[in-house]
């Protein structure tokens, strides 16, 4: 039987396993639209901004390990998901977004909701497609979800003009395709593998680096082993926190700009770096030439071009870090060796002489909420077990210091692109993938107004949705940059005029709460808590003054931090 | 350093400016480019010259095969390689000593004329970069009326081949 594009499309996705599709929908995808409304295998989720649909698709993905899925119209639905398509392509997040377009002979005529929507987000995807025949349609979404999903994920986007949708082809499901100039490997090369662990077993000053890399090949587990059987000290980045337990007393926190001491000491004087799918970002080593500078560096990624990028390596392993952490087990297994013993004990004396600086420290004086306390608080009522959702800041730094993250996927925040309004609707399909798990939203007062229209998105699908704004009427991490670095000349990050949150929550059908004194912090926590069917806006007004510390300035070295 | 890159890409609507973007958008600079079709209708051949450090040269080549489009990449100046280059240059031929010199040039530099009028000669010259340069500094300034070069090409020498 012959079948429409735009039914091929929703038969495609329902036999690809494609649950929740975030989308909105417009002139170009009306019939896709209305392939949707004759079905209820695939729940479309309706935004308000294309944006949302986007950063949705991306909490659901980060929090899974699946593709998330969107699905937009031409022109403004397109241009609007760019900012979370960039989002997802730079924290390697594996995304599908199908996008309508003008017929395809109205294509290039300025035609009405039309932009070069290939042409547009070719910088910021994986791949992109534009399908001019209906025969080639599934094919094509097949390779999206393939590109997508395997060697370093990342969004791909396929475009689709209206009057595919209508036209009619025969429909098989194609369960696999082949590329051929597209193979990305898995498996480390063994004699790079093995010179890495001879290197390990013979390190006096080993540290052990790990980001994003460790959550998306789910390879918590054998970090975990190698890092236990070598005893090495173990610190991530920012996308990877939730890699290696926090609770762990290998753990030494996050590094980088906002890094521990611990971490980002023991990076400073460590003779052996092994760096695992993380990809020495400029905020994780400051200045290049002081970062790791007695390391030799061995370095694990799946992506090639990650590798000597920013930092010149020794031992380059390119890799799915899940199969070559392994085959290092392995390796050291047959070795038969154990490493230095008593170097690591004398590097693990300096290393707690570095920790017991406790660099995180914070002033609880004051008639004032520190927004540190409100972090700690959250992770001791939420026992450490809820998913957190962050959106870019001051605040996203401090959930990233004091919430402990001890299981991947919990920690979802926008690391790369560095994205205000990601944290209200990565949040949304966070709660979609997992409906009876906590999901906590931690905001500042700037950035959750660039997507607070979603709590209508929330109210429609009852989304229990806990949102927490750490409000301190600034634009605070900008703040705190004009604080440092231009002599306290205050531009425009003063958030004068502020909704009343309470009421807009209840505006849009939620509980709003307003906590203004330190002592109501943990009562107020406790009972939003308590409200499981309920989303709860927790507007907490905190110390305006309050800085982000450790921190190492722009241009400084990773040791050259300034402390509270 | 001078770099020549090959490529064999998808030959795809949009495979050209995935390549010519990635240059722009990581500030890469590309000095010449070519492509075309292969004898196989579904793959094209793209030749670069870019220059840059051996690091910079690692990231060039390590980003270009990251593009899906991509199928096989080749850094030709790596070994010997025969690099030509196609020009097409209009000159001024309207005097009987001029015509005569210019004829004369083009044979020295193997070059063909490949239309005549009563005013104008249109040579055809294939060679390395340097060959065509000399050829057009040998000629005057005020003779040449128009120039198109087509960019380098290149293969490796002996059996090497680029090839799926």
């Amino acid at each position: 039987m012959e079948l429409t594009g735009a039914d091929i499309i929703v038969r495609f996705l329902q036999d690809e396993g494609v649950d929740h599709l975030f989308g909105y929908p417009g002139g170009a995808v009306l019939h896709i639209y209305d392939a949707i409304y004759k079905q209820d295998k695939v729940k479309h989720i309706l935004v308000r901004h294309e944006q949302a649909a986007t950063h949705a698709a991306d909490g659901y993905a980060r929090s899974t390990g699946k593709p998330g899925v969107v699905l937009v119209t031409s022109g403004p639905g397109a241009t609007n998901a760019v900012t979370g398509i960039a989002t997802a392509y730079m924290d390697s997040v594996p995304m599908v977004v199908i996008t309508g377009q003008v017929p395809t002979p109205l294509i290039g005529n300025d035609a009405f909701q039309e932009v070069d929507t290939v042409g547009i987000t070719r910088p910021c995807v994986k791949h992109n497609f534009l399908v001019k025949d209906v025969k080639d349609l599934a094919e094509t979404l097949k390779k999206a979800f393939y590109i997508a999903t395997t060697g370093r994920p990342g969004p791909v986007l396929v475009d689709i003009p209206k009057d595919v949708t209508a036209d009619r082809t025969k429909y098989i499901y194609p369960k696999k395709v082949e590329m051929r100039s597209y193979n990305p490997v898995v498996k480390g090369h063994s004699g790079q593998i093995k010179k890495a662990v001879t290197m390990m077993l013979n390190a006096k000053r080993p540290m052990i680096y790990t980001g994003g890399g460790i959550i998306l090949a789910d390879a918590a587990k054998p970090l975990a082993d190698l890092a236990h059987q070598l005893g090495f000290p173990v610190t991530n980045t920012s996308m990877g926190l939730g890699g290696f337990p926090a609770t762990d007393k290998q753990f030494l926190g996050m590094l980088g700009m906002h890094g521990t001491v611990e971490a980002n000491m023991a990076i400073s004087h460590c003779d052996l770096l092994i760096a695992i799918g993380a990809r020495f970002d400029d905020r994780v080593t400051g200045k290049i030439e002081k970062f790791a500078p007695s390391a030799r560096i061995i370095h694990v990624d799946i992506d090639p071009a990650s590798i000597s990028k920013n930092v010149t390596v020794d031992v380059p392993i390119v890799g799915d870090v899940n199969s070559v952490l392994k085959a290092m087990i392995a390796q050291l297994k047959e070795s038969g060796r154990k490493p230095d013993g008593e170097a690591l004990a004398k590097w693990w004396e300096q290393i707690e002489e570095w920790r017991a600086k406790e660099c995180l420290k914070y002033s609880t004086k004051g008639k004032l909420i520190k927004p540190q306390y409100v972090i700690e608080t959250l992770y001791k009522v939420t026992r450490g077990d809820a998913f957190v959702t962050s959106d870019v800041g001051q605040h996203q730094m401090w959930a990233a210091q004091f919430y402990k993250f001890d299981k991947p996927r919990r920690w979802v925040n926008s690391g790369g692109l560095g994205t205000m309004g990601f944290g209200l609707p990565a949040a949304m399909g966070v709660q979609f993938a997992h409906p009876k798990a906590t999901v906590v939203s931690i905001n500042g007062d700037g950035g959750v107004q660039m997507n607070i229209q979603e709590l209508a998105t929330c109210m429609q699908y009852g989304l229990p949705l806990k949102i927490i704004c750490l409000n301190n009427g600034f634009l605070g991490m900008v703040r705190q940059w004009q604080e440092f670095f231009y002599d306290e000349r205050y531009s425009q990050v003063h958030v004068e005029a502020q909704p009343d949150f309470v009421k807009l929550a209840e505006a849009y059908g939620h509980v709003g709460m307003q906590i203004e004194k330190p002592e109501d912090v943990e009562k107020a926590l406790k009972e939003a808590f308590a409200m499981k069917d309920r989303l709860v806006f927790m507007n907490f007004l905190t110390d305006p003054g309050e800085n982000v510390f450790p921190m190492v300035p722009a241009g400084a070295g990773l040791d050259e931090m300034i402390l509270i | 350093m001078r770099h020549i890159i090959s490529i064999l890409m998808e030959n795809e609507a949009g495979a050209l400016s995935r390549v010519a973007g990635l240059f722009s958008a990581r500030g890469y600079n590309i000095e010449s480019l070519s492509v075309a079709p292969t004898e196989d209708p579904s793959l094209s051949r793209l030749t670069l010259v870019t220059r840059g450090s051996d690091q910079i040269i690692e990231q060039i080549t390590k980003q270009l095969n990251k593009l899906i489009d991509v199928v096989k990449l080749l850094d030709l100046t790596e070994g010997p390689h025969v690099e030509r280059e196609l020009m097409l240059i209009k000159v001024k031929a309207s005097t009987g000593t001029q015509r005569e010199e210019i004829k004369r040039l083009c044979d020295i530099f193997r070059g063909h004329i490949i239309d005549v009028t009563d005013k104008s000669y249109t040579i055809e010259l294939t060679g390395n970069v340097a060959k065509l340069d000399a050829f057009i500094e040998t000629l005057k300034k005020e003779e040449i009326l128009e120039t198109v070069r087509s960019g380098i090409t290149g293969i490796a020498r002996g059996d090497k081949a680029l090839h799926i």
